[in-house]
């Protein structure tokens, strides 16, 4: 039966199904026990599952990653979460060198079912590498995967669906829609995880997005609506694999693009996505695909973020600029 | 400091009072020390490098555990003699063969990229007796994660050689399954295998199973931070694995002394869990040593840091040059101490061999040889589509389309004719 919860506890009622269903399943990370994680995303499963199943871990990314990859060997599925998207580069190594190529290294004889968890993103006032976007760093490298929710019921699928994956995931969460409420039904039957959904339909512009940029861009078509501007909003859920297919459906309807995410703008998702589509779409874009995110500069204090994240007025005049082609 | 202050581990039994190791498990940081001052009055193998180190410590390097003299006389030892007591005459003929045959595996590799067959090859030669002496040292049951110069460990383990061959020839980037011989791929990013040991290794205590893991590492790799880190999983999480630091002097161009200003096997001692120094070039004492390490493991008291105090005889890889580096006198003293030379000089002495013993493995050498040149020759490329196989396990959109793609490029050519226009 749906139930309505919190994005974070929408993931944690999912890592208590992975770690009551299949034995194999350990949560690693750091403070995720006793403290059940700094956003409470892993509350009450050490108590429940012990210290042997939910593992406190020295404060090491590349010993987190490297054990884990480790324990995928013996059989085992680990979920390891790094503490912040700033706080994974020491593990960057273990996750490009070994995690995504150990599966071709071994002809496809052993598999690396370890999925990543990453809060990310900005927009909560935090300090320094607490704010960060660094998807497209990681859907660079072949060998791995790269998802990211947007609200509650498919962060609770998604994760299942990740956990049972065969194939390293790294999974971003988007820290400043935690506490967003939705509906979230453990009876369902979850679409695949790598396609997108089109979470509002229109006609005129399409509007892409993933994790927390996905709200805003609900926020940006209805705003439009009022200004008699019809737009559609795609929830993209997955970085890689992309859903090109979904997403050339829809400008093949709207014929305008434009791509929204955190992570600055310079060869971000969104210049992927750009590329591809103009060549799968050249002749029925009627406008250049438009891109919003960060800039090429240091993520910032705190008090200019709203100034460096996309927000709705910079969604907003880019759809205008996209529309007066 | 004592471990319990340090580590959320109890040791089962205390291992300390051996000659050459430190920081086990009850001693504090202070006796530990001293015990190896008190060692390296009595054994020391080789003059400190700089006058600055000597000074520092004001003594010779500390004690190595022998059980093989170079000139090939076995040296009692209280502690280790039992890990080796039961090893018959047979067995001291089959370490032998093992070092030999992967000597001669070693050089056929090497003459096989001389003429082309190969892109690269890591040679192993004068590390033969660590890797035999460890790697017999070892069950089935055991997990090892090797660097990429472990050719002698995965002979023990029932690799064939000629697989290990594929990833220098550059038909594939690894090549075997890692779970028909618990012998994981190479790794050539400097320590990251360690962390993958000890990962493996927490997951053998989870299931309660007595295997023991051991990760394979090089004195460069001693100042990688993975390396560093899996010394503080493993002893935190009191990981059934050995670390098995082969210090053969150099990291490509760079002399231990660049590594690290105590002896690698003290680093253990921070970390709550004993190291050892062992002379790695004696087979036994090898053998001895690493058993002593897993049978720990196995008992449940942890990790154990062994440093094979070794000499690589030959260049970095087939791409290096030694002589802008090293003198020639250097590796004129360590010949003098052979693995191979100092235990057929025991076979010999103790009556164990005869002519027909060396003939024969001469002989079996040879064959080795043949194959391997004729295994590698007949080697195929590997097919193109090869690029995307494997990539991932459930299978990759982007993968699939640029396949495809890559298939269609490849069909254009079809109707190409023959020689151009």
């Amino acid at each position: 039966m749906a139930e309505k919860m919190a994005l974070a506890k929408a993931i944690n009622e999912s890592l208590r199904k992975a770690l009551e269903s299949d034995p194999k399943v350990l949560v690693m990370g750091e403070d995720v026990g006793k403290l059940g994680g700094v956003f409470r995303v892993t509350d009450g499963l050490q108590k429940d599952f012990g210290e042997s199943r939910v593992i406190d871990t020295p404060l090491a990314e590349s010993g987190i990653v490297g054990t884990a990859i480790g324990l995928a060997l013996r059989g085992y599925r680990p979920v390891v979460e790094i503490q912040f998207d700033g706080f994974v580069f020491p593990a960057y190594d273990q996750i490009v060198t070994q995690l995504a190529k150990m599966h071709a290294r071994a002809l496809g004889k052993i598999k690396m079912p370890v999925v990543i968890r990453i809060p990310y993103g900005g927009g909560i006032g935090a300090v320094e590498h607490h704010s960060e976007s660094p998807e497209s760093l990681f859907a660079h490298v072949a060998g791995l995967k790269v998802v990211s929710p947007s609200n509650a019921g498919d962060a609770y699928w998604m994760m299942q669906q990740a956990i049972q994956s065969d194939d390293p995931v790294i999974f971003f969460e988007p820290k400043r829609r935690y506490w967003d409420k939705g509906e979230v039904d453990p009876e369902a039957i979850p679409g695949p995880l790598h396609k997108a959904r089109v979470v509002r339909e229109g006609t005129d512009l399409t509007l892409v997005a993933y994790g927390p940029m996905v709200k805003l861009c609900q926020e940006a078509a209805a705003a439009a609506a009022e200004e008699g501007k019809n737009l559609e909003v795609l929830d993209l859920r997955s970085v890689s694999p992309l859903d090109f297919d979904s997403i050339q459906a829809s400008v093949e309807k709207t014929r305008r693009l434009v791509v929204v995410h955190e992570a600055p703008v310079f060869f971000g998702s969104g210049a992927e996505i750009a590329a591809r589509i103009t060549e799968r779409c050249f002749y029925h874009l009627e406008a250049p695909v438009l891109r919003v995110g960060g800039y090429h500069a240091p993520y910032p204090p705190a008090r200019l973020e709203d100034e460096y994240l996309p927000g709705l007025d910079r969604v907003l005049d880019t759809v205008d600029r996209a529309l007066a082609y | 400091m004592t471990v319990e202050s340090t580590a959320a581990r109890k040791p089962r039994r205390s291992a300390g009072g051996k000659a050459g190791a430190t920081g086990t498990g009850t001693e504090t940081a202070a006796e530990a020390t001293g015990a190896a001052a008190e060692a390296t009055g009595t054994g020391a193998k080789r003059a400190p490098r700089t006058t600055r180190a000597a000074a520092r410590k004001g003594t010779a390097e500390p004690q190595l555990v022998q059980l093989l003299t170079p000139e090939g006389k076995r040296v009692k030892n209280a502690e280790y003699d039992p890990y080796v007591a039961d090893v018959t005459p047979d067995e001291l003929r089959g370490l032998y063969r093992d070092m030999v045959l992967t000597r001669r595996f070693d050089a056929e590799a090497t003459s096989l990229q001389r003429q082309g067959e190969l892109g690269l090859w890591a040679s192993l030669l004068g590390q033969e007796a660590a890797q035999i002496g460890s790697g017999r040292a070892l069950r089935d049951d055991d997990y090892v994660f090797p660097t990429y110069r472990e050719h002698g460990v995965a002979w023990c383990r029932g690799v064939d050689p000629a697989n290990l061959l594929g990833m220098f020839r550059g038909v594939n980037n690894g090549g075997w399954d890692p779970n028909s011989n618990n012998f994981h791929l190479y790794t050539i990013v400097i320590g990251s295998q360690t962390l993958h040991a000890t990962g493996y290794a927490m997951g053998v205590a989870k299931d309660g199973a007595d295997s023991a893991v051991i990760a394979y590492f090089g004195d460069g790799a001693s100042s990688q931070g993975d390396v560093a880190e899996s010394f503080t999983f493993s002893a935190v999480y009191n990981a059934p694995v050995v670390f098995f630091c082969q210090n053969n002097q150099w990291a490509i161009s760079e002399p231990t002394e660049k590594q690290t200003r105590v002896p690698l096997y003290q680093r253990a001692q921070g970390y709550g869990f004993p190291g050892v120094r062992v002379d790695g070039n004696d087979v036994l004492g090898c053998l001895a040593v690493t058993k002593w390490a897993l049978e720990r493991a196995r008992r449940g008291e942890g990790p154990t840091l062994v440093e094979a105090y070794t000499y690589r005889m030959g260049a970095h890889t087939t791409s290096d040059d030694p002589t802008r580096y090293r003198h020639d006198d250097e590796r004129a003293a360590w010949e003098a101490k052979d693995p191979i030379l100092r235990l057929r000089r025991f076979l010999e002495a103790s009556n164990h061999t005869d002519e027909g013993f060396f003939a024969e493995l001469e002989a079996e050498s040879e064959a080795l040889g043949r194959r391997v040149r004729e295994a590698v020759r007949s080697m195929p490329d590997p097919d193109h589509f090869a690029i995307f196989e494997n990539v991932y396990a459930d299978g990759h959109a982007l993968v699939d389309e640029e396949r495809a793609q890559f298939a269609a490029y490849q069909a254009s050519f079809a109707d190409a004719p023959e020689g151009g226009n």
